[in-house]
């Protein structure tokens, strides 16, 4: 009997090697170590042996049986393993196919500028002002030491609806609003974004609306220093900190002394190129001491207040930093324009 | 304001600066030099040339075959087309090797079988505007005074090789529209002197008080009159030197009179206009004001109506110049003249500008006049005109000038303390140094302790307050010195507001939503402006609009964003989805400010969603416009209290469009353009929605009510409803809703079904419902006991059935 079993082990072993399937592994095992398997067989002549004898072959019988199971457990988890393999190679997909877009739309670029700007001078403490965008004549103009006929309304040939309501030619007359809402309480810090509207024929260069972003202070002991720091601050965060500023004398009527600021040109570094039209500088932006005549409009006392104020064309900014050839590509909104402008900035 | 940089030097000393630096230092210092231009740069090869001989090309009628002599050892046979060109001439050469503008290179050519050795040119050929050159040359080739010496270089001769400087001038500088005003700058920026020119005394025996009376009627417009007289001049043209200074400063010349009153326009500033005495028609001038509707011709050949607000020159009755604008046909200097009346007056600037304006006529004299000429040059620049009309047209000047004055004429002072310059600048500038920039500038200032007294000349009529001379101070001490510094007030609490912030939240939803942002014009035709309104309000049209495209304000955002998609698909772009957030404009009273009502409209066409492999497509549908909707509102805490009713409104499907309500206000649209609209503008399926942004940003959010995460399970029912078809589904989800009570916590459509397994007339609407006890797991009988409620409900207000 005993080399009964010990034939069984061999034969069971070498079929369990060959086995190929799960199948075949599950046969094995019932035909094995089945209630009607031939170890079973084997156990059930026991009886014919000595007392001596018995337990030595029972003892021998459940190894066999035990050594066949963990064959049959290890070869199974090898069939498992390959199964599986086989399910995952079939499984393969290219992954270099492109996946799903995600729908997104995007700010159109003179918001981002405009966002921009806004932030920039939130973080230094500045309310964001809004007004409306037709007008009166006085806010627009007479508030502003822009008398009727006043040659410098010509600067800015105007929209009228009626002889007292205009589309606005510059976001000032919110300033003039903020300043009379205002009446001497406490320091003014605002910038005043928004549309405005002149009579130019539309071209590369020209719109007859466009976007314009104003900014004004007020208060006690403000000084034209102050105006040069503040733009040095605007310069350098909005163009770069290696930007250079420059102040040139200008003429606004609003405003005196004025100025106008040029930063350092970044595509030539200023040595003069085709942007900066051989000058090394670009033109960004107008400013000046309030005129004491707008203040005291406004109800300020000039004698104990001052202010500073200046106002830029987010169109030409965004141009600047982007490169954009022609005005009129803000407002004609091809998609395929207004998708550039997605990407997140530094 | 083009200034010749070889004339300013008659002025002040430029020894030592280059044209380029001059610029730069003028820029930096008030007026803004928009360029320098030398119109010989890159050209060379261009002399003086003598036609020796002139015969007909043998084989070419309008061609001329001619011997010109360049100065070298033989003169050379060059082809000229010009009808003008003639024996004894002396003209302007381009030999083989010059280069003109272009880049045009003259080489040895063969014409019609004859040998030419370079080309006659004109004035145009050389780079000079065609509208500055003489109408002599004005179609044929310029020919020098006979004293030019042959061979010379025919650039330098005609002043092509200067620099001329470009002056941007703002209107309070009009100080700086004459050379002498620029020479004062400049010499302020320097630190050097100015030189004024030589007047020469002339007197001869007449006066010219014998000749005319001057009577000034409108005396508040023209204070002041000055006239002379010159007599037998001789008409020609003025010299070379003259001519090319003004075709250099954009002004054409004429003849020796003319050209002169315009040489000395740009040297003092100041608007002279010569007369032909014998022209006049009588010995009187009187300027009055036009009467309505008077006709005069004026120079530029051209008869304009007059009003009663213009100012004339008249003869005693008849105009015979619209004042301080343009000259009369009726009184011009010809060849034939040989009395000159010259006139030299101030106007004052308001009465100039309107009739300039009326007539849309700018000329050299009243762009000066406009923004106000220097009352102290008045009778000088007469005299410096007189005198070189004596010198270059051979006149005689008669004693003494007749004028009619009552102008004020007082420079203005003005006072101001150290301390008040230093505050306001943030500068620490001593006394003295302010002492300077004034002496600089020629201004007469007196120190007495800390205030300085400054007695402005009246050339700078732009000075009036303190502030005015802080510029000043400001601009020649620099403001590269000036320090840097930021302001030191008290904080006061910037940012955005609430409803900014808010406007700022709609735009990221809707772009994150996979909308982009467009910006359009608020102007647009009378037509479009009132289409897609959501208010009954008339729209406003511009008083004088530039075109019909731009002539009224919008009352609605929606046909602007139509127009972008027309553009876009006609140019490929299929799928598109936009929106824009902006102003509109209702109409009130008459001279009074419109409503401006912020509003926010979208529309959205061709595919929504597009994986291209994959095949799978989802184009823009109504659901996919109300759902972009839907999220905003939820992003806003407002969906509870939105809802959508079907709605008809013009241009819009009125199958496919809902009006949308807040609190049960209607507060905009949703909806399919109308198809024929659609198909008007070649536009495909397109939908569109338009509401009140002020509306949902000033709403008040339905605030976060945090509730625990549930312990316990939900139950879930699903129930097809058989309804008529015309019931809305979301009445039939509102009354579930209703019905539901405290345990139901979630409705939501999963299917709809209308088609051949359903009757006719009738549509399957199935619902998921939700229930939920946050206290406990509910039993079924609970459930059921809810669900029925729902399901009676349902039955009872919409007569549904379930689906078997
Ligand atoms: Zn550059």
């Amino acid at each position: 009997m005993k080399e009964r079993l010990q034939e069984l082990q061999a034969e069971a072993l070498q079929k369990v090697e060959e086995a190929v399937s799960l199948k075949e592994l599950n046969d094995i095992r019932v035909s094995y170590l089945g209630k009607k398997g031939p170890i079973t067989e084997v156990l059930r002549g026991m009886g014919k042996l000595s007392a001596e004898e018995r337990p030595v072959i029972g003892s021998l019988a459940n190894e066999v049986r035990e050594a066949i199971a963990q064959h049959i457990e290890a070869k199974q988890a090898n069939l498992e393993e390959a199964a599986i393999a086989e399910k995952l190679a079939a499984e393969k997909i290219d992954v270099t196919l492109p996946g799903n877009p995600v729908r997104s739309g995007s700010k159109h670029p003179l918001t981002k500028v405009i966002e921009e700007i806004e932030d920039l001078f939130i973080s230094m403490g500045y309310a964001v002002a809004e007004g409306p965008e037709v007008e009166k004549d006085y806010y627009n103009f007479e508030a502003l030491n822009l008398p009727k006929g006043h040659p410098a309304r010509d600067m800015q040939d105007s929209f009228y609806i009626t002889d007292e309501i205009l589309l606005r030619t510059h976001t000032s007359p919110v300033q003039a609003r903020t300043m009379e809402k205002h009446q001497s309480k406490g320091p003014v810090k605002i910038i005043c974004p928004g549309k405005v509207y002149r009579r130019d024929n539309d071209d590369a260069t020209h719109s007859h609306q466009f976007m314009q972003i104003e900014g004004l202070v007020i208060d006690e002991n403000i000084r034209m220093s102050d105006l040069k720091g503040t733009l040095d601050v605007f310069a350098k965060k909005m163009f770069g900190e290696d930007r250079e500023i420059r102040l040139r004398p200008s003429f606004f009527p609003f405003t005196e002394p004025s100025v106008e600021m040029d930063i350092s040109c970044k595509v030539c570094g200023g040595r003069g190129c085709s942007v900066c039209k051989g000058t090394g500088w670009i033109e960004i932006l107008g400013a000046g001491m309030v005129h004491p005549n707008v203040l005291e409009m406004a109800g300020f006392d000039s004698k104990k207040y001052s202010g500073f104020a200046f106002g830029m064309g987010p169109e030409r900014i965004a141009m600047l930093k982007y490169g954009v050839d022609d005005i009129r590509h803000f407002y004609t909104n091809d998609i395929r324009f207004l998708k550039q402008f997605s990407k997140h900035e530094e | 304001m083009f200034v010749s940089y070889r004339w300013l030097q008659e002025y002040v000393d430029l020894s030592g600066i280059s044209p380029e630096e001059l610029a730069e230092k003028i820029t930096k210092s008030g007026i803004e030099v928009e360029g320098v231009e030398k119109k010989s740069e890159g050209l060379k090869g261009v002399v003086v040339g003598h036609v020796l001989e002139k015969e007909k090309h043998p084989e070419a009628d309008k061609l001329n075959k001619c011997l010109v002599d360049l100065g070298q050892e033989n003169p050379v046979q060059i082809i000229c087309g010009a009808a003008n060109v003639d024996k004894g001439q002396k003209v302007a050469v381009a030999t083989v090797g010059a280069v003109l503008p272009g880049n045009f290179k003259i080489k040895k050519a063969k014409l019609r079988g004859e040998e030419s050795n370079g080309m006659i040119c004109s004035l145009q050929e050389l780079g000079i505007e065609p509208k500055v050159v003489a109408k002599d040359y004005s179609s044929g080739i310029f020919v020098f005074p006979s004293d030019a010496e042959v061979g010379q270089d025919a650039f330098s001769l005609l002043g092509l090789d200067d620099s001329i400087l470009e002056l941007g001038l703002t209107p309070n500088r009009a100080d700086a529209m004459s050379m002498l005003g620029v020479a004062y700058e400049v010499a302020a920026i320097l630190g050097r002197e100015v030189k004024w020119p030589q007047i020469e005394e002339h007197a001869s025996a007449e006066d010219a008080s014998e000749y005319i009376s001057v009577n000034v009627e409108a005396k508040e417009d023209n204070p002041l009159y000055v006239a002379k007289v010159i007599k037998d001049v001789k008409i020609g043209p003025s010299p070379l030197w003259m001519q090319t200074l003004l075709m250099n400063s954009g002004i054409r010349p004429h003849n020796n009179i003319v050209d002169i009153t315009n040489y000395v326009l740009l040297e003092y500033g100041q608007p002279l206009h010569a007369f032909d005495y014998d022209k006049i028609g009588s010995k009187e001038i009187l300027v009055r004001k036009a009467s309505e509707g008077e006709k005069i011709v004026t120079l530029d050949e051209t008869e304009r109506t007059l009003k009663a607000d213009h100012l004339v020159i008249t003869n005693g009755s008849e105009p015979i110049a619209l004042a301080g604008v343009m000259g009369g046909a009726n009184s011009e200097v010809g060849s034939d003249t040989t009395t000159v009346l010259l006139e030299s007056a101030y106007f004052t600037g308001g009465v100039i500008r309107k009739a300039s304006k009326d007539h849309g006529l700018r000329s050299e004299a009243s762009s000066r006049y406009e923004k106000g000429v220097d009352p102290n040059r008045v009778r000088q620049s007469a005299e410096r005109a007189a005198d070189l009309m004596a010198k270059y047209a051979a006149g005689t000047v008669l004693k003494g000038s007749v004028t009619s004055d009552s102008l004020q004429a007082e420079p203005a002072v003005v006072s101001i303390t150290l301390d008040k310059i230093n505050k306001v600048l943030g500068t620490e500038l001593q006394i003295t140094q302010i002492k300077d920039i004034f002496e600089r500038l020629q201004f007469a200032a007196v120190v007495e302790g800390q205030e300085i007294t400054v007695t402005v000349p009246t050339r700078r009529g732009d000075i009036t307050i303190e502030e005015d001379l802080i510029e000043e101070v400001a601009r020649l001490y620099g403001y590269d010195n000036l320090p840097v510094t930021l302001p030191v007030a008290e904080t006061v609490p910037g940012g955005l507001t609430p409803y900014q912030l808010k406007r700022r939240r709609v735009r990221s939803f809707l772009e994150g939503a996979g909308l982009y942002q467009a910006v359009t014009y608020s102007l647009t035709t009378d037509e479009k402006a009132g289409q897609y309104s959501l208010e009954k309000a008339d729209t406003i049209r511009l008083a004088m609009p530039m075109s019909e495209e731009r002539s009224t304000l919008r009352l609605s955002i929606t046909p602007q964003l139509l127009e972008i998609l027309k553009y876009n698909l006609a140019r490929q772009n299929d799928s598109i989805a936009i929106y824009e957030t902006g102003s509109v404009f209702l109409k009130t009273e008459e001279d009074e400010l419109p409503i401006e009502k912020e509003q926010l409209a979208g529309a959205l066409t061709g595919l929504w969603h597009s994986q291209l492999w994959q095949g799978e497509k989802k184009p823009v549908d109504f659901y996919v416009a109300k759902g972009v909707l839907e999220g905003l509102f939820t992003e806003l805490g407002l969906a509870g209290t939105v809802t959508y009713l079907p709605a008809d409104i013009a241009g819009m499907h009125p199958g496919r469009t809902a009006e949308i309500k807040l609190n049960g206000e209607p507060i905009g649209f949703v909806g399919q353009v109308h198809p024929s609209v659609q198909k008007e503008m070649d536009l495909k399926d397109t939908f569109v929605f338009e509401l009140s942004l002020q509306s949902i940003l000033q709403a008040q959010a339905e605030p976060i009510a945090y509730e625990s995460i549930p312990r316990f399970p939900s139950i879930t029912r699903d129930i097809a409803l058989v309804v008529n078809s015309e019931t809305a589904a979301g009445d039939i989800y509102g009354i579930i809703l209703e019905a539901g009570g405290k345990l139901l916590k979630e409705v939501s459509i999963f299917d709809l079904y209308e088609g051949d397994r359903m009757e006719q007339g009738k549509k399957s609407v199935a619902f998921s419902l939700k229930y939920l006890d946050p206290e406990r797991t509910l039993t079924d009988e609970e459930v059921t006991k809810a669900h029925n409620k729902v399901l009676k409900a349902v039955e009872e207000k919409t007569g549904a059935t379930l689906r078997g």
